[in-house]
């Protein structure tokens, strides 16, 4: 047995783990009805919800009724509306790091995985990236460039990317001795055409089941960093801020912490069972092989 | 082995040098100029000048980098903004909780993760299975500082089982100690408990199917010896693998926990850190982590020499 057949990369941990799961039906339905649910509370949350940053002083910390369906928190502003616009922010992160990390980290593991001269150096450095711990140095990115949500895309997607690269480069190392490719280099096809045309399509099915995997860790960390003081701006209603400034009244009203954290925790739940089931859908190869 | 050993720490050198790099780079390259963050609000020019000068910080970039590195390596990680105390005592004051933390939680999450994953593989593809997976997909979706408050209102609001934040050191009162420490843990664990169940019966699985399994029952050993002695024995390589990747969860997940429970950790050293820009603490932190990561799966790497005599490198 071979040191490399021993060594699990993190990326198959997780994706054997996803494997495993043979959720019945019921849950898929379950995963589609929230997220549905979450999509459309972010797209028409002026539709569905009051203003989530009015103030009013005469109504705090007021439990749930009709005209306040989750109740108030202590500046008097309602939970329900902060909830429904929270969903946004997620959401927005949510993909905007997939996108960004799949998209970069495509391009730096093409090239690790093509060009042999920077194989190493590449991986060295995503080797080291691993290395420092995900929130701690997206806690950094925010703290030291100031919060804003670009800064937070940016700070959750870097420690994002070395998980891609090293996804995108064990599949290019496989697909590079595949007889087509040899085919393609034999009729003269160049690089840069190669690992676009040939290479790329091959190893997509994976990158999207990665791709919902980023997307749930992304708004895990969205959340986390706000709730931490370092994340999305606190005059922007997200399920972390909502969260934070919840905590100091826990006691007294522990639906300030508890609404936001229960919308968070399903969505991320729907979007994992949804991502499962797309793995054994696009990727049965994949699948088999972990 | 020694080779191995040998390789393997050599190994190491580069992964260590990119993070020590990017540590570095994160201070240099943010807007803040920390001398004006030390300076205060009200100094002069001269005296932020003088301050940049003392931490050599009018120097080149490069011949920062290297006096910098070379006080890392004779461990000295810098001295706090604010306290004025050297980062290095700040982690040994705070270091114990943390430490406490997740040894109890690797423990907790070991003890009842390794059970339920090698049932959900012996009973696999019924309802036992089922619903250990599905606790699973659950365990794992759920954010620990989500678990933390769910558990808190359940168990400290509600039962009135456990006091609903604080630490207090075992070495003076342990029954406070075990008070205080169990709904960290629980909540900590859960991710844990998913991830390495899952890994569990992955393992067990697979072993299951082997040849010396059906050799062992065929000669009438009893199956709890078969599953326990002949399968987990030799599923164990994923599951300690598992466990180490699983730190990297740990080291977020308790700096997340000790924000929630006030537990003062690591965790809450680093997080009240950003929140006064203390960039040495922040930085020494970062570090330290890194270095503790790396250090266990290397400590990992090699113990699978212990668990499995054929691996030979």
């Amino acid at each position: 047995m071979s040191k490399r057949d021993i060594h699990i990369s993190f990326v198959d941990v997780v994706a054997n783990i996803r494997r495993q799961i043979r959720l019945g039906d019921p849950l898929i339905a379950l995963g589609i009805a929230i997220l549905g649910i979450t999509c459309f509370a972010a797209l028409f949350a002026q539709l569905l919800a009051s203003d989530p940053l009015a103030l009013n002083p005469l109504e705090r910390l007021r439990p749930p009724d009709t005209t306040h369906w989750l109740g108030t928190d202590q500046f008097g502003r309602d939970l329900w509306s902060r909830t429904v616009y929270g969903a946004r922010v997620s959401l927005v992160v949510g993909l905007a790091v997939a996108t960004l990390a799949i998209a970069i980290g495509l391009l730096i593991g093409l090239v690790a995985g093509y060009v042999r001269a920077l194989d190493g150096l590449l991986m060295r450095i995503m080797d080291g990236l691993m290395a420092i711990p995900g929130i701690l140095l997206a806690i950094a990115l925010v703290s030291l460039s100031g919060a804003s949500q670009l800064t937070v895309v940016v700070a959750i997607m870097v420690p994002e990317i070395p998980r891609v690269v090293r996804l995108v480069r064990a599949m290019v190392l496989g697909v590079r001795e595949e007889p087509y490719i040899e085919a393609a280099i034999a009729v003269g096809t160049r690089l840069p055409w190669l690992l676009l045309r040939h290479v790329l399509p091959n190893c997509m099915p994976p990158l999207i089941v990665q791709a919902t995997y980023v997307c749930a860790s992304a708004m895990v960390t969205e959340a986390i960093l706000s709730f931490l003081g370092a994340g999305t701006p606190p005059e922007i209603p997200s399920w972390g801020n909502m969260m934070a400034e919840g905590r100091a009244l826990f006691p007294i009203a522990p639906r300030i912490v508890l609404f936001p954290g229960a919308a968070l925790a399903l969505t991320i739940l729907a979007i994992n069972i949804l991502g499962d089931r797309l793995r054994d859908r696009l990727d049965p190869k994949f699948a088999k092989r972990v | 082995m020694w080779l191995f050993i040998i390789r393997r720490l050599v190994a190491t050198i580069p992964v260590m040098v990119v993070v020590a790099l990017a540590v570095f780079l994160l201070l240099r390259l943010s807007p803040g100029d920390p001398a004006t963050v030390i300076a205060g609000d009200y100094a002069s020019a001269e005296q932020i000048a003088r301050i940049r000068a003392q931490l050599g910080l009018d120097q080149p970039v490069q011949v920062q980098f290297i006096r910098w590195i070379s006080q890392v390596l004779r461990g000295d990680l810098g001295v706090s903004i604010f306290s004025g105390l050297p980062v290095t005592t700040l982690i040994r004051q705070r270091v114990e909780p943390t430490l406490l933390l997740s040894i109890t939680t690797i423990g907790l999450s070991v003890l009842i993760a390794v059970p339920l994953g090698v049932v959900a593989a012996w009973k696999a593809n019924t309802v036992i299975d089922r619903v250990v997976m599905v606790f699973a997909v659950i365990g794992f979706s759920i954010p620990v500082f989500v678990i933390g408050y769910f558990l808190i209102y359940g168990f400290s609001l509600g039962l009135k089982f456990f006091p609903v934040q604080g630490y207090y050191s075992p070495f003076n009162d342990f029954s406070r100690f075990v008070s205080h420490i169990t709904l960290p843990t629980l909540t900590l664990s859960t991710i844990y408990v998913a991830l390495i169940a899952r890994i569990t019966r992955a393992s067990v699985l697979e072993v299951l199917s082997e040849d010396y399994i059906r050799t062992a029952r065929a000669k009438g050993q009893i199956e709890t010896k078969v599953l326990l002695v002949h399968a987990l024995g030799n599923a164990a390589i994923p599951v300690v693998t598992v466990i180490g990747l699983g730190i990297a969860f740990l080291i977020s997940g308790v700096v997340v926990t000790e924000s929630v429970f006030n537990i003062p950790g690591l965790g809450r050293l680093v997080v009240d850190a950003i929140v006064k820009r203390d960039y040495p603490i922040i930085q020494g932190l970062i570090l330290f982590f890194s270095l503790i990561y790396i250090v266990l799966n290397l400590v990992i790497d090699i113990t699978y020499t212990v668990f499995d005599p054929r691996i030979r490198y």
